[in-house]
């Protein structure tokens, strides 16, 4: 339980920003020297503020961008993709869930070739049988048979939110990016889908790393928490650890401003205003 | 390992109709938003009948469109003095049945649109795609060779190209053709650049999607609603300039029986014999009228933009 499935090793990643009439060529660090370990079958959680790196991180981790220097390792697997493109192999290691579930589905794809498009591309297995795991599939995230035929623009965003999750594990990876998963959600639903989550991790042995800003819902879900300050690591522990005995100044503020709702702490507010 | 599968064959038959009733919701959510537009339900009204005149022009047709009538030069209308029953529309200046060559030259116009529309589109599309999905220096090559051509006058340059590949029908098709792609690159380069880094695209390529499959089965699919509307336009547009270039001879070539070549044939005698050149001229302008009609209840219909829900 406590081998490392993801190793990553002093990341960087740097943007080119073009030069205008007015403005010199320079660049942007977006992630600067991150380096972490996730255990199989556990849950990292990455917290910052917008524009921290995270989702840059997230797309490194999902190949959908190659790193500037730095090392990551998938299940014993170096990935590069800069370097050495990207293997089937290497894409059933990993795959992503976005933060919008109404922008990350095809609107002209019914669920079903949705949900067979990475087994028809990775594999080569008959189309009944893709049906079949499709149909599974969706039976496992909590919806019916009969949406197999529909189109997204049919679904709530719960539910398109459960589509893009089968999706994500069609292939069965090893390690799951969730890029915010729940954030576009209602509050209600943004319990069941991390239920959901839940589930999936205990039934399919999944490792996640789970991006968000939200503090509660990783409370939540976390075993070990990651605090990203302009691109760099600021805490790293424990969800106990970073929750309870905060180190770094950034990681304080960060809890401080998360808003309270009980009747003690609204009436402290309302004498700070009036005093 | 044997699996006991989710679905028996009565499911499978279910999940079909399922499927099918997701594509026929689609449909007819997509007719309701035309139908709303009277306008566009008139004029495809009017280009169905066009189109049932022209696959049925050697039935309906009274005369031979190319037979000379020797006993009745230029005869007027049957209402006007000295018409005749047997010629409803009047004859030309060589005795030829107006109505009857109207008719049949409906199969040219229609046959030009299509054609024209669909070498255009092809065109259009690959090249579209090609330079929005690839974008840098690709890109601005395709864009400013698109943007020369728009900068001629579109008559004029197909006038040119069929100069140059010497007058005639498909030439004139050909010339038209390539007059009208830069609009559909430009459209689906635009549509392509919106939807290229949208997440489900991205999806699919971290699922595993070739480039190909991003940009015809992914990307393209998105794209299709402003180039419908385009392609229909364009219909209208080919007519109207094959009819353009036939009247100033270098399109269809007489005796064929087209509706801009008619109008040619018919220019001395505009003042003589109005019915020589209104016929014609009024084909034509239904024919687009209506067409362009149908293009703007289309806008209706796929523009999420434009839709009152």
């Amino acid at each position: 339980m406590s081998e490392p499935i993801l190793k990553v090793r002093d990341l960087y990643r740097t943007y080119d920003i073009a030069g205008g009439l007015f403005r010199k060529a320079t660049t942007l660090t977006a992630v600067k020297g991150v380096s972490f370990d996730v255990e199989r079958g556990s849950t990292l959680a990455v917290v910052g503020e917008s524009g921290c790196g995270k989702s840059t991180l997230a797309r490194m981790l999902t190949m959908i961008d190659a790193q500037s220097s730095g090392t990551i390792e998938i299940d014993g697997l170096p990935i590069d993709i800069s370097k050495t493109g990207i293997s089937k192999d290497m894409r059933q290691k990993v795959q992503i869930v976005f933060q919008n579930p109404y922008g990350s589905l095809n609107p002209r794809q019914k669920i079903g070739d949705v949900l067979e498009e990475p087994l028809l591309l990775n594999t080569d297995m008959g189309a009944a049988e893709r049906r079949d795991m499709a149909l599974e599939m969706l039976q496992k995230v909590g919806l019916q048979p009969e949406h197999y035929g529909r189109y997204p623009h049919m679904f709530s965003g719960g539910q398109r939110q459960r589509i893009a999750i089968a999706r994500a594990i069609m292939m069965k990876p090893k390690l799951l990016v969730l890029d915010e998963p729940v954030s576009a959600l209602d509050l209600s639903v943004q319990a069941q889908i991390l239920n959901l989550l839940a589930d999936l991790q205990d039934e399919m042995g999944l490792t996640y790393v789970f991006i968000s800003h939200d503090l509660s819902v990783v409370r939540y879900i976390a075993d070990k928490v990651m605090v990203m300050y302009f691109g760099e690591v600021v805490e790293y522990g424990t969800r106990d650890e970073v929750f309870d005995n905060p180190q770094h100044d950034y990681t304080k503020t960060l809890f401080a401003a998360t808003p309270r709702a009980d009747v003690e702490s609204i009436r402290k507010r309302l004498a700070a205003k009036a005093a | 390992m044997t699996k006991t599968s989710p679905v028996d064959t009565a499911a499978v038959e279910t999940l079909k109709s399922e499927s099918r009733n997701a594509t026929r919701a689609m449909l007819a959510e997509f007719w309701y938003y035309f139908s709303q537009n009277k306008g566009a339900v008139i004029g495809l009204v009017i280009f169905v009948l066009l189109v049932l005149m022209a696959v049925f022009a050697p039935l309906i047709a009274p005369h031979d469109p190319d037979f000379q009538y020797r006993d009745s030069f230029l005869a007027p209308p049957f209402w006007e003095e000295g018409g005749k029953a047997a010629f409803l529309l009047g004859t030309d200046a060589v005795g030829r049945d107006i109505l009857s060559r109207l008719i049949f030259g409906a199969r040219f116009s229609l046959f030009i649109g299509l054609v024209v529309v669909t070498i255009a589109l092809t065109g259009g599309i690959v090249i579209g795609l090609v330079a929005g999905y690839m974008r840098g220096a690709v890109d601005t090559l395709i864009m400013r060779v698109m943007d020369i051509i728009l900068s001629f006058p579109s008559l004029l340059l197909a006038l040119v190209l069929v100069a140059i590949l010497g007058p005639g029908l498909t030439n004139a098709m050909i010339a038209i053709a390539i007059v009208l792609q830069p609009h559909f690159v430009r459209l689906t380069r635009a549509a392509v650049l919106s939807e290229r880094n949208r997440d489900y695209v991205v999806a699919a390529r971290v699922a595993g999607a070739g480039h190909l499959r991003l940009m015809f089965k992914t990307i393209l699919p998105n794209c299709l609603a402003p180039l419908i509307v385009q392609a229909t336009l364009s219909f209208s547009n080919a007519i109207l300039d094959a009819a353009a270039l036939g009247f100033l001879g270098m399109g269809a070539q007489p005796p064929t029986p087209e509706w801009g070549t008619m109008l040619a044939e018919a220019r001395e005698f505009i003042l003589r014999a109005w019915w020589v050149v209104t016929f014609p001229g009024l084909a034509i302008l239904i024919t687009v009228l209506a067409i362009n009609l149908v293009g703007d209840g289309l806008r209706d219909a796929l523009d999420p933009k434009l839709k009152r829900s």
